[in-house]
């Protein structure tokens, strides 16, 4: 049920992506006035070869950024400000914003793809299916007479029948366009897929056939997955390793089905405590006040005004995240272990 | 006793006419109906072009029925006469998927708050507006010193659905009818609207259909429970016992799919304020 | 509103330009009150005097001094533009917005008469219509045929607006708050329509003072009050290029070029500044993360 991280050969070999530090700021000037959204501020995490990696996070955790920022998909007024972001494919001493855009353009599509929320507008809705194949991946794979029957297999890999390469965009139902979107990020088997809440905008029946199919492909091929999503029910149907962002800060990153067990920072407690549940009849409390407002963020730990074990300390001092057992990370000084 | 909202065959389709376009049936032959000696909550699950949108709409009296008929305390909304309508608003109030849309981004949130309070709440006055605006705002855990003069923006989600709500109460109504009120909401947030339905039935008497897709916030909140498809109801009943032990295969099909995470060990539980 | 335009004219360098060019332009028209020779008056100064201390633009052949007749006809010109602009503001907002408000067959029916006032020619229209009325083509039937002409194009805009804007939740939030129709269309939506209103103003007055130059210069209009058009009729009329007589033209046509560019520049910025989505991020409303 849960992405079990028993599975064998998951997880193995080193990093495929290693964040560290990472900072990007939206930086604007409107009338004479400049204002700095510091949407993520001080990030660092990696994602292994062969496994789920999940990053959880509701509005103004900065996830969206992030996944920019990780994609070299930065555009002003969005600015790196600090910090690296190394791929094992692009040679670990350069981080991927010092990349020259030859560079990314090689290893987009082939190391490195990306599958958008809403995926619909990824296929272009006046040409047939086979056309965005033959422009995605035909450029990185080759027109030659293996070409075709490597698409047909890949397809079949994602549960789509042949007939679909003839079909437009509006003539297949929102499943099978993102099971459309998912062949064409991993056909060139890619060494990391960054997901963007995938199955967002799908029915609950539907969700589940394609978090079953994105789990068997990424057992298949061993490729890594980041799943960025806010719904916790998708990662812990889905992920081995599970980190929890909020406020442009980790505050929490842990095995998953440990992090649902035993969740230590108050935020992912309140979080995971809080899920609904059919045959839950228990009360529920709720968390007082609001998401932070990225522009004019809480000074120190960006939860305190909401926590219940706030002190002192956390008003003037930024928790790190430190290890509290040999896989599970917490950034908390009431339960962080801090000295 | 007249019941507060009663469906009979209710059919709602789009499109054919003039230009023999095909026909989209929305809603295909609905009943159901909502006692008007308790109030109660009313959960209508669905997903995506199951037609419970346009369900609400035709409840709020935004769509007229093709076949069929809606009426409320005995009154038949599709044939409403002008002043019947200003009373029926009073009556119904909607609460809207987007919290960000449902209020002019351009102008002050406490002015639709006044506005109701006036039209529908029986102020006289700028200042009785400003008191029942106070009073409904408390309810829903908000401050009149938090809301005033603010616009949209300025609000998280959370707070904005739990301000319509009460611009909804300051109306005064017997039903609200709520389309999605927590999906865009963060999931921190959403229990917080959420038990505030339960709240406003059991101290307000205020009857609530909510409408939604997602079956675990339908179990926390509902008393009575429809699960639509294509525009049907393949099942109906108690909302313990639908969702405890569905008969339907679609109910059951539904069901399967949520995704129950691993519960927390004791031990783990949110600590309380 | 005040401080919007201040920060327009600080920050925005279109802004600032065109609103220098049009108060320039409006700044002459207002001159023409100290006049000191009547507009319609001819040889009250030695005719075809080149620019001097004396007549800062010349004088034209029929001995008139060059500023001061420049100074009538663009307050003329200008006044023209402005109350067409007005008129046709009016009837494409009525238009627009009952069209897009009410729908149904009256909707399809305003919509076909505006489709069809889209598809006239109108110059033709505008000499057929001098050709008949001769005498009796004032300025005042000359601005309400092409008040009559200009509705068309921004009536469909505003019909636009008002569809998407009836559909919008905080309408319907409005209604169930006990809001009128009168009430809807003044507080919620009016911040929506009244910027595009503007903006299409300024290219309504183009436009409308394009086409009256180009009657005057042909003589389609009455000539003898003066307005631009009407000074490089009169100057085609004594050929005065030819004659060397270049400031009689030349400086028409500069204020004029220059008043184009100014509403085009104030259009333009304008139509950046009433973006929804710049004026959401003036007031804070920030980027998502």
């Amino acid at each position: 049920m849960s992405g079990a991280s028993a599975d064998a050969g998951a997880g193995d070999g080193g990093p495929v992506l290693k964040v560290e530090g990472l900072k990007a700021y939206y930086r604007t000037r409107h009338f004479g006035s400049a204002r700095e959204v510091r949407a993520v501020d001080g990030v660092s995490f990696e994602v292994r070869a062969n496994e789920i990696y999940g990053l959880a996070g509701e509005s103004s955790s900065g996830k969206s950024t992030l996944i920019k920022a990780v994609a070299a998909a930065l555009r002003p007024p969005l600015e790196v400000v600090a910090g690296t972001v190394t791929l094992s494919f692009l040679g670990t001493d350069k981080s991927i914003h010092q990349a020259t855009a030859a560079e990314l353009a090689a290893l987009r599509w082939r190391k490195l793809s990306y599958i958008m929320q809403g995926s619909m507008s990824v296929l272009n809705p006046v040409r047939r299916v086979r056309r965005s194949f033959e422009d995605f991946a035909g450029r990185h794979l080759g027109r030659n007479a293996g070409f075709k029957a490597r698409v047909l297999e890949h397809l079949a890999l994602v549960g789509l029948e042949a007939a679909v390469l003839d079909a437009y965009p509006h003539e297949l139902s929102g499943g099978m366009r993102q099971r459309v979107s998912i062949a064409l990020a991993s056909i060139c088997r890619p060494d990391l897929i960054i997901a963007d809440e995938p199955t967002t905008a799908l029915d609950v029946v539907v969700q589940k056939e394609v978090l079953d199919m994105l789990r068997q492909l990424q057992r298949q091929m061993r490729s890594s997955l980041l799943l960025v999503t806010h719904d916790l029910g998708v990662h812990a149907y889905l992920t081995d390793r599970l980190a929890i962002m909020y406020g442009g800060r980790l505050v929490e990153e842990a095995p998953t089905a440990t992090l649902f067990r035993q969740p230590q920072h108050p935020y992912a407690r309140h979080l995971i405590a809080s899920l609904p549940r059919i045959g839950d009849d228990r009360e529920m409390g709720s968390l007082p006040g609001s998401p932070p407002n990225l522009a004019e963020p809480p000074s120190g730990c960006r939860f305190h005004p909401r926590c219940p074990l706030a002190q002192d300390r956390c008003r003037r001092e930024v928790p790190v995240m430190t290890a509290i057992a040999p896989a599970h990370k917490v950034a908390c000084f009431a339960v962080g272990g801090h000295a | 006793m007249v019941p507060l909202l009663a469906l009979t065959h209710v059919d709602k389709s789009f499109g054919g006419g003039l230009w023999r376009r095909r026909r989209v049936a929305a809603v295909v032959d609905v009943s159901f109906s909502l006692p008007g000696s308790a109030p109660e909550i009313l959960t209508i699950v669905g997903q995506s072009g199951s037609g419970k949108s346009t369900l609400a709409r035709l409840i709020l009296g935004l769509e007229r029925p093709t076949a069929g008929s809606l009426s409320l305390m005995g009154e038949d909304i599709g044939q409403l006469s002008r002043r019947h309508r200003r009373r029926f608003m009073g009556l119904v109030q909607p609460i809207f998927q987007n919290p960000f849309e449902a209020f002019n981004p351009l102008r002050h949130l406490d002015h639709y708050l006044f506005l109701t309070a006036r039209r529908f709440g029986g102020a006289r006055d700028f200042a009785a507006a400003q008191d029942l605006t106070a009073v409904a705002l408390m309810k829903v855990g908000l401050s009149l010193s938090e809301v005033a003069r603010r616009y949209p923006h300025e609000l998280s989600g959370g707070q904005l659905q739990r301000l319509a709500i009460a611009r909804a109460l300051l109306a005064k109504p017997r039903l609200i009818v709520a389309d999605e009120p927590v999906s865009m909401l963060d999931a921190s947030l959403r229990m917080a609207v959420v038990t505030l339905f339960k709240t406003l039935r059991s101290e307000l008497g205020i009857s609530i259909i909510y409408i939604t897709h997602d079956l675990a916030t339908a179990y926390v909140v509902s008393d009575r429970i429809l699960i639509l498809r294509r525009g049907q109801v393949v099942e109906s009943g108690d909302a313990r016992q639908v969702l405890g032990a569905p008969q339907h295969p679609y109910s059951r099909q539904l069901k399967d799919a949520v995704l129950v995470p691993p519960a927390a060990t004791a031990a783990a539980r949110a600590p309380s304020r | 509103m005040l401080a919007t335009v201040r920060d327009l004219f600080n920050y925005n360098r279109q802004f600032r330009l065109g609103a220098i060019l049009v108060a320039a332009v409006a700044g002459m028209a207002a001159l023409s009150l100290a006049s000191p020779y009547p507009p319609l008056d001819t040889f009250v100064v030695a005719p075809d005097l080149p620019p001097s201390l004396a007549h800062p633009f010349g004088t034209t052949s029929r001995g008139q001094d060059v500023f001061w007749h420049l100074s009538f006809a663009i307050r003329n010109t200008l006044l023209f533009g402005i109350v067409v602009a007005l008129m046709s503001r009016v009837l494409a907002l009525a238009i627009g917005l009952i069209a897009g408000y009410k729908g149904g067959w009256l909707d399809r029916l305003l919509m076909a008469i505006n489709d069809t006032f889209i598809a006239i020619p109108l110059f033709p229209i505008l000499v057929l219509v001098y050709f008949v009325l001769r005498e009796a083509m004032s300025w005042a039937v000359l601005a309400g045929i092409m008040a009559l002409l200009g509705w068309a194009y921004d009536a469909r805009l505003i019909r636009a607006l008002a569809l998407s804007l009836k559909t919008r939740d905080f309408t319907h939030t409005g209604i169930f708050s006990g809001m009128s129709t009168r009430e809807l269309l003044v507080r919620e939506h009016l911040p929506y329509v009244l910027p595009i209103v503007f903006a299409t103003s300024m290219n309504n007055m183009n436009w409308s003072i394009g086409l009256e130059v180009t009657l005057s210069v042909l003589g389609f209009t009455d000539i003898n009050s003066p307005t631009v058009g009407g000074m490089i009729y009169w100057a085609n009329q004594h050929t005065a290029l030819v004659a060397g007589v270049w400031w009689w033209i030349a400086f028409p046509v500069l204020l004029l070029v220059a008043l184009f560019i100014g509403l085009f520049l104030l259009a333009i910025s304008m139509n950046e500044h009433i973006d929804p989505r710049s004026r959401l991020a003036r007031i804070g409303a920030g980027g998502g993360a």
